[in-house]
């Protein structure tokens, strides 16, 4: 039998639990190189976070982070078993974000190193900066808002610098998904969003406190 | 637009800074991850670890290093010394790291930079290369190398490796453009001539290897002032700049330079 002072403690931190509502972020485990960064930013965020590619933590999160460094073909290769869970959850309207390579992941195909179909859910082709300016384009480089009411940018100055880290962009004929552009010889699409999908081609986790103020914007959208 | 970088390296010995002077206000100027957390307070663009003692033994208290640091910054940070293989490779981006710096093993095996640049994109795999200067009459004395007329007269540049104690006789600026091709995303590039001195960078090194490679290019050794940074950037055509002294000696901070340079008309990130 259960002594009743047990049953106290165990009947509290539930609905401490339920006040708080922690919510569940998972990190999609793709991909090459470095998830412990994106997951060390979500932490100081006080969400309960986790680095996964099974199907089942997935399904149960409350919202999805793809994150990625490294080569598009390798990651969607190794995204493999879990690309209808993603159709799913995004389809359920779960709250997505892409980060750099993530955000290259979402779209229909990339140009880098050949011709490779990508997610899908966002149209457009992922292809690479013009041969005059040097790459990959890496540094601090401004955002340009478009869009001020995506939930992604609220409260963020104009002109506020972001961390970039890459050789490809997203080349798109909706103009309506983005949401903000940056300036490397050419306008590129530095953050996009349709409906419940963001992406930003830089990194948040790496862009001092304007990257963190543009996290917790997301977990407030997952929050609503 | 794109801004130039600043980036302080942290030296450091069995996983402590290597002591500098101008910290009085930190309690622990040794611990990495502490240092590295106050220079993203004053505005660094991105930080180096780099591991002076760089031993077998000292691996693991490396990696405990890149985790700490990782935890606590949440800019940038590239880790160097003593990377041998794609394992290295890995563990040191595993654990947090954003890029590694090669120097003496993609000299010995140049095939490390392009696999592990296909592994893990060339973002992160940053080619670090060590030159001094040979200076000769003319072309004819140094057939097959790139000879530069500089201000102190006709020079090409050898690479070393094994931190500056073995020359190669291999011309770096020809070796710049094949790390480029191999699939490193940058290059530092440091002169042996140059380092400690605190008078400047070598400017037309930098200028030859800024012009005949396509990827960024962090100048390294030198730096006594910000104006020798300016110079960097500008003459030297340099993308970042990567300095030590300047802050752990001569007590520049990092805004103090960016304010600087903001004012002499670069782009940067205040």
């Amino acid at each position: 039998m259960v002594p009743f002072y047990l049953l106290i403690t165990i009947h509290l931190s539930d609905s401490k639990l339920l006040m708080n509502v922690l919510i569940k972020i998972v990190i999609v485990d793709c991909c090459l190189g470095n998830l412990r960064s994106v997951q060390n930013a979500l932490q100081t965020l006080q969400v309960d976070v986790f680095i996964s590619n099974q199907v089942k933590d997935l399904s149960n999160a409350d919202a999805v982070v793809l994150p990625g460094v490294g080569a598009f073909r390798e990651a969607i290769k190794n995204i493999g078993s879990l690309r209808s869970t993603i159709h799913e959850d995004i389809e359920r309207g779960k709250p997505f974000l892409g980060i750099c390579l993530g955000l290259q992941l979402l779209f229909t195909e990339s140009k880098e190193g050949g011709i490779y179909s990508g997610l899908d859910v966002l149209q457009g082709q992922i292809v690479r900066f013009p041969r005059q300016v040097k790459v990959p384009h890496i540094g601090w480089n401004t955002l340009r808002i478009i869009d001020d009411n995506n939930p992604l940018v609220e409260g963020l100055q104009a002109e506020e610098y972001v961390y970039f880290l890459h050789s490809y962009y997203a080349k798109i004929k909706d103009r309506t998904m983005i949401v903000a552009l940056t300036e490397y010889d050419i306008n590129f699409p530095s953050i996009v969003a349709k409906k419940n999908i963001f992406a930003t081609q830089f990194h948040p986790e790496k862009s001092g406190k304007t990257g963190l103020k543009i996290l917790q914007n997301f977990l407030r959208y997952v929050r609503k | 637009m794109l801004t130039k970088r600043i980036i302080p390296c942290l030296d450091m010995k069995d996983g402590r800074v290597v002591k500098g002077v101008c910290f009085k206000n930190l309690q622990d100027t040794g611990d990495p991850a502490a240092l590295a957390s106050y220079y993203e307070e004053q505005g660094a663009d991105e930080i180096v670890l780099l591991d002076v003692s760089a031993s077998y033994e000292n691996r693991k208290t490396l990696l405990d290093v890149v985790r700490n640091t990782a935890d606590k910054v949440f800019i940038p940070f590239m880790v160097g010394g003593g990377i041998q293989s794609i394992e290295d490779v890995r563990e040191i981006l595993l654990n947090g790291a954003d890029k590694v710096a090669i120097n003496t093993a993609a000299v010995k095996e140049p095939e490390l930079i392009r696999t592990s640049s296909e592994i893990f994109g060339s973002q992160c795999i940053v080619s670090s290369i060590d030159v001094k200067r040979v200076y000769v009459k003319d072309q004819d004395e140094a057939p097959g190398k790139i000879v530069l007329n500089t201000a102190i007269g006709n020079c090409w540049w050898d690479v070393y490796i094994y931190g500056g104690k073995m020359s190669l006789n291999i011309d770096a600026v020809q070796w710049a453009e094949m790390v480029a091709a191999l699939g490193a995303g940058e290059i530092i590039a440091s002169s042996l001539d140059f380092d400690g001195v605190q008078q400047g960078y070598d400017l037309e090194f930098l200028k030859a290897v800024s012009t005949k490679t396509t990827v960024p290019l962090i100048a390294s050794s030198g730096a006594g002032n910000p104006k020798h940074m300016l110079d960097a950037l500008t003459i030297g055509k340099a993308d970042a700049v990567l300095a030590a002294s300047i802050f752990h000696y001569n007590c520049f901070t990092i805004r103090e330079i960016k304010e600087y340079l903001a004012q002499n008309g670069l782009s940067i990130r205040i």
